[in-house]
């Protein structure tokens, strides 16, 4: 093994060390914080440190007592397909107004103000409206993550229409192109690897976005479980549960970057 | 149809707005006459509108004023008929050597079958004598390689025109060279119509049987029309010594430099 990557496995494992202390300090400071080995315990099972034998919420997460009382992956899945609906249509619909806004200026001097204004608009406000019109949970959950996470699409995929070489476009002039195929042959590869990093910052932002909005509709979901620990004084699997949204975000991002990567024609030459 | 009346351009003018209010007159008054299978090179300093000429007559930039016609019929924007090939190569990064040059045939003539299409790319991968590398991504192969793709690309659509725009004017002179003698090669070969922009007197002197020399813009204008009388197929190492040629080389210097010498800004 060299120094590098011996590097890369030390350092790592060092700043975890201090986390740990610094979990540890707070634990002394706040009363009913729960330390980082009854946290371990409460994941993973064993005794506790009032001697307790406890189960751990990862040592089964498949279990299904009730609709209503379901294991860790069960709440993650629900979570997942709630992210990948509202992602999904914010592909399908994001990808199509990116490329008009980066083939017309027309069609951007009309749609840039409205991006610029209702980007910045937190899913946490978009939602009351929403479950007002829907009434149902995960409607809104999906609509909620559509309409936070479609910005990046669209700006990252106009974006990479305006990188298209004025070459390209003259070549597909001289071969006398039809738009169609001006799209799919020329704009599209160009603009391919961008439209995947709008998607990969897409996905980010409706990881973040689900565990909000499932604090407040409620049901099934990573997010309401995180909220309904809390209400029930579980206060480590909070810790449990931010850890399992942290690493599954990461997950997630980087079987995007995997992807972007395949569909990226500057990374296979 | 007499061959002299194959591509013919009359009075044009060619003026860009300016921010301002005003314009910019590029070129004026550029009446040109070229017959079918003639090679002919544009010449002059940079800025004498000698690239917006061409981009007229590939119809990618319109004239102000003034009438492009080729075979009587008047030229109102690109085709495939007028091939280009690029300053940049211009290859799509995303398609092998093989690919690129497909996706002109393909589309040019549809009418082909798998096989006669298979067929004609082939030819035209040999005709520049990239076969061993057609299954190459242009990021894969030389400045020099890309530009004979390019040439092959332009070639196989079977244009009535070649448009070269400052061809190989981003390779090294030894590579240069070495494209030159695919050129002149592979025009023995197809007899094509060809316009070579350049700024190069050498290579135009070499390559062609008329130079045309364009006066310094703005309001740039042709200055003198230089007829090459030297055989085919030339040689460079011969041509040195040969009269008609230091004759010619000698007039596009004096024009360039004595005549229309341009300072450096």
């Amino acid at each position: 093994m060299n120094k590098e990557t011996l590097k890369k496995i030390i350092m790592p494992l060092l700043v975890f060390a201090v986390l740990i202390q610094v979990w540890s300090g707070i634990a002394i400071i706040v009363e009913d914080f729960p330390t980082p080995s009854d946290t371990y315990v409460a994941a993973f099972g064993g005794i506790n440190s009032e001697g307790d034998e406890l189960e751990g919420v990862l040592s089964d997460p498949f279990y299904v007592e009730n609709q209503d009382d379901k294991g860790v992956f069960w709440q993650i899945l629900a979570s997942l397909k709630r992210v990948f609906g509202g992602f999904a249509l914010a592909i399908i619909v994001g990808v199509p107004i990116g490329l008009l806004i980066g083939m017309s200026k027309t069609a951007q001097y009309a749609f840039d103000p409205f991006i610029q204004i209702f980007k910045p608009v937190s899913p946490l406000a978009w939602l009351p409206l929403l479950l007002f019109i829907f009434q149902d949970i995960n409607l809104t959950a999906i609509s909620t993550i559509f309409i936070t996470s479609i910005w990046p699409i669209i700006i990252n995929t106009a974006l990479g229409v305006k990188n298209v070489n004025e070459d390209y476009l003259n070549v597909a002039k001289v071969l006398q192109f039809t738009a169609l195929e001006k799209v799919i042959q020329i704009i599209l590869p160009v603009a391919v690897p961008y439209i995947f990093t709008g998607m990969r910052l897409s996905l980010g932002i409706a990881w973040l976005v689900i565990v909000a909005a499932e604090m407040l509709t409620g049901g099934i979901g990573i997010g309401f479980w995180i909220w309904d620990e809390y209400n029930n004084l579980n206060y480590h699997n909070i810790i449990i549960g931010i850890i399992i949204v942290g690493l599954v975000g990461f997950m997630l991002d980087i079987l995007m970057g995997k992807l972007a990567d395949f569909f990226d024609y500057r990374k296979k030459a | 149809m007499s061959t002299d009346e194959f591509l013919k351009l009359e009075k044009i003018r060619k003026a860009f707005p300016l921010p301002n209010g005003e314009e910019y007159v590029a070129v004026v008054d550029v009446d040109l006459n070229i017959k079918k299978n003639e090679i002919i090179s544009i010449i002059g300093h940079s800025g004498c509108g000698k690239s917006t000429l061409l981009n007229m007559i590939a119809g990618l930039d319109a004239q102000t004023q003034g009438n492009i016609c080729l075979e009587k019929r008047e030229i109102k924007g690109p085709g495939p008929e007028r091939a280009v090939v690029f300053q940049n190569h211009s290859l799509l990064p995303w398609l092998t050597v093989y690919q690129n040059i497909e996706m002109a045939v393909k589309k040019v003539m549809p009418e082909l079958d798998a096989k006669e299409l298979r067929a004609r790319i082939e030819k035209f991968v040999s005709m520049v004598n990239l076969d061993h590398a057609k299954d190459k991504y242009p990021g894969e192969i030389s400045g020099g390689m890309k530009q004979r793709v390019g040439i092959a690309r332009a070639l196989s659509i079977k244009p009535k025109v070649l448009l070269m725009d400052e061809p190989f004017g981003a390779l090294d002179s030894l590579t240069r060279a070495n494209l030159q003698e695919h050129l002149m090669r592979i025009q023995q070969k197809v007899q094509n119509t060809v316009i070579i922009i350049t700024h190069d007197i050498d290579e135009a002197v070499l390559l062609s049987d008329k130079v045309i020399m364009m006066t310094n813009g703005p309001e740039a204008t042709i200055g003198e029309v230089l007829e090459v009388d030297l055989p085919r197929p030339r040689n460079r190492v011969e041509l040195q010594s040969n009269k008609e040629y230091t004759r010619c080389r000698e007039s596009i210097l004096s024009f360039l430099y004595e005549k229309f010498a341009k300072d450096d800004e």
